[in-house]
């Protein structure tokens, strides 16, 4: 599905917070990846490893140290509107009818209500919300709240999707289900997708490539093409293939746990952090 | 839904009050109490009918007070609280003084109030603005410092502007502390044009209060109390409806839409909620 031509391009990105003692804190320490055009990358690395961070620098919010965010050739770090971002929770908007939370983006684009309104009333079949547009967010499951949130990102119309964990917090049915569903819509919608989860298994199932993480700070500890076939179904889990893809990965993740735990537990550190970390 | 809800929440206090009222008759008349202590609540009424052009016109006056004065206060409040809630340095620099205002007696200042400002209604509205702005001015603080970092985060990978963020994220998760502020503002504004009256001015209700007490007609000061707490409710309870008009999202599922798109609509929608509904919950 991948058409070959680079979308979004990161490279050697540095980025690190200060700590309450005011010592700086490196978290992301010399990233580089790249996701084509239609791409579905997926991002696996432990918990409080730099992952939120890096979606941070990427959507503009937050400015690398140092390091290029390049979409499509032109660098957006630290500039907002480029990509979509989903976040960890839903984060709708309780006053807001699910038909006016899903058309946050264009709204706040300013674009005429005309021009989006009646799409987006069009898709609600599309994203299992039907019936339901005109209902508050409290009225609706986690499983639906979810997908009028991952509608509202798409009805932003950029090219490059960010999903934070979209589902660490619901339950495994759900879970399965919404991954199968999300693998549908990337289908019929066409995105560049970047997928932050910490379970291996959903990286496999849903991703074109995986990226592993290490822990903060940060860096690339090694990338996992996934050549399993489309479309996916939960039938895809039980094959040969995934299992051995999934080893992979989990051997990548588990090596990179117990580097942490020598490194936490030993007498050197990173050398960055380890006088501050002695102090406390 | 239970239909019934609404009703039994009314009943009750209902039957409590009546209760105290039959009571409270009682006791007046068979330890015949006189009337100068504790007058009986058929006296109170016949006393706000025998007197109530007296009560009325002085009603009036307080009642413009009162409403000058909530008025007055939602102004201050409002810039004060979205001032502090949005420049740290002038939550620093304010704050201190917006709760020192507080601790001043307002009985003390209402004298000074009178010689700076003169025998006019003015002084009065300024001491029910300073009782009723201060929950008012802390609540909407609070609810302009509880907007979650995410969703502005959202508003700003969005690239929303400053004032998108203020009016479509900011002040909607504001209102519903500002409403609360305003509730507990309302019934401050009965005691604020009450106390103003007791010095300095010849009309109002408080001020009927202040001669009927030094004459011993305790029934008048008894319907003017009456008066008074009716006026209070009557605030409150016009908040409350301001609010639920103002929060549809607080009560229903649903939103409420205007009546003729309300009969534009389709009933095979409303056919279709109801089975999504049903679905969801089995």
């Amino acid at each position: 599905m991948p058409s070959g031509a680079v979308e979004l391009s990161v490279e050697d990105l540095y980025c690190s917070f200060r700590d309450l003692q005011g010592h700086p804190l490196p978290v992301l320490a010399g990233i580089s990846l790249s996701a084509s055009e239609n791409e579905f990358v997926a991002i696996v690395g432990p918990s409080g490893c730099g992952k939120s961070t890096l979606f941070n620098v990427a959507a503009g919010l937050v400015l690398p140290e140092s390091g290029s965010v390049r979409l499509n050739g032109v660098d957006i770090a630290g500039s907002p509107g480029h990509v979509a971002y989903m976040m960890q929770k839903d984060l709708l908007l309780a006053w807001r009818t699910i038909a006016d939370n899903v058309t946050l983006g264009p709204e706040l684009a300013r674009k005429p209500r005309s021009s989006y309104r009646d799409r987006a009333l069009d898709l609600m079949r599309r994203f299992g919300l039907e019936g339901f547009e005109h209902f508050y967010p409290s009225a609706l499951s986690g499983g639906m709240r979810q997908r009028a949130a991952l509608m509202r990102t798409i009805l932003c119309d950029k090219s490059l999707l960010l999903l934070d964990e979209p589902f660490g917090a619901l339950d495994a049915l759900t879970r399965a289900a919404m991954q199968e569903w999300l693998l549908d819509i990337w289908h019929d919608f066409r995105r560049t997708v970047l997928f932050i989860t910490h379970d291996p298994e959903e990286a496999v199932f849903l991703a074109d490539r995986i990226y592993v993480l290490t822990s903060r700070p940060a860096r690339v500890k090694g990338i996992v093409p996934v050549s399993l076939g489309r479309p996916r179904s939960h039938k895809t889990i039980a094959t040969l293939q995934f299992a051995q893809l999934k080893r992979q990965v989990l051997d990548l993740v588990w090596d990179e746990g117990a580097d942490a735990l020598r490194g936490r537990l030993g007498p050197e550190g990173p050398p960055a952090a380890g006088a501050s970390r002695e102090n406390r | 839904m239970a239909p019934g809800r609404r009703g039994e929440g009314l009943l009750t206090p209902a039957l409590i009050f009546l209760a105290v009222l039959a009571a409270w008759e009682a006791l007046t008349r068979l330890r015949d109490i006189k009337a100068y202590i504790l007058p009986s609540p058929s006296a109170i009424v016949r006393r706000l009918q025998t007197d109530w052009p007296t009560l009325a016109s002085n009603f009036q006056v307080t009642l413009a007070e009162m409403l000058l004065g909530f008025g007055l206060a939602f102004v201050v409040a409002m810039t004060l609280g979205i001032l502090i809630a949005h420049s740290p340095a002038i939550r620093r620099g304010l704050y201190p003084f917006v709760i020192a205002s507080q601790t001043v007696p307002v009985i003390a200042i209402a004298p000074v109030l009178i010689i700076w400002f003169g025998y006019n209604i003015l002084p009065r509205v300024l001491v029910t603005a300073l009782l009723a702005f201060f929950p008012l001015t802390v609540n909407t603080v609070t609810g302009f410092q509880v907007v979650e970092t995410e969703l502005v985060n959202l508003f700003r990978s969005l690239n929303a502007t400053r004032a998108q963020i203020f009016f479509k994220l900011s002040l909607p998760t504001a209102l519903p502390f500002i409403f609360a502020g305003l509730k507990v503002s309302a019934t401050h504004c009965v005691i604020g044009a009450t106390v103003g009256e007791w010095i300095g001015t010849d009309r109002g209700l408080g001020h009927l209060i202040v001669l009927d007490t030094a004459q011993l007609d305790t029934p008048r000061v008894f319907a003017s109390i009456v008066l008074l707490s009716l006026s209070g409710i009557a605030l409150f309870l016009a908040v409350s409806v301001f609010e639920w008009i103002a929060l549809p999202w607080r009560h229903g599922h649903a939103a409420r839409r205007p009546l003729f798109r309300l009969l534009s609509q389709r009933i095979l929608r409303s056919r279709k909620t109801m089975a999504a509904i049903s679905e969801k919950e089995a």
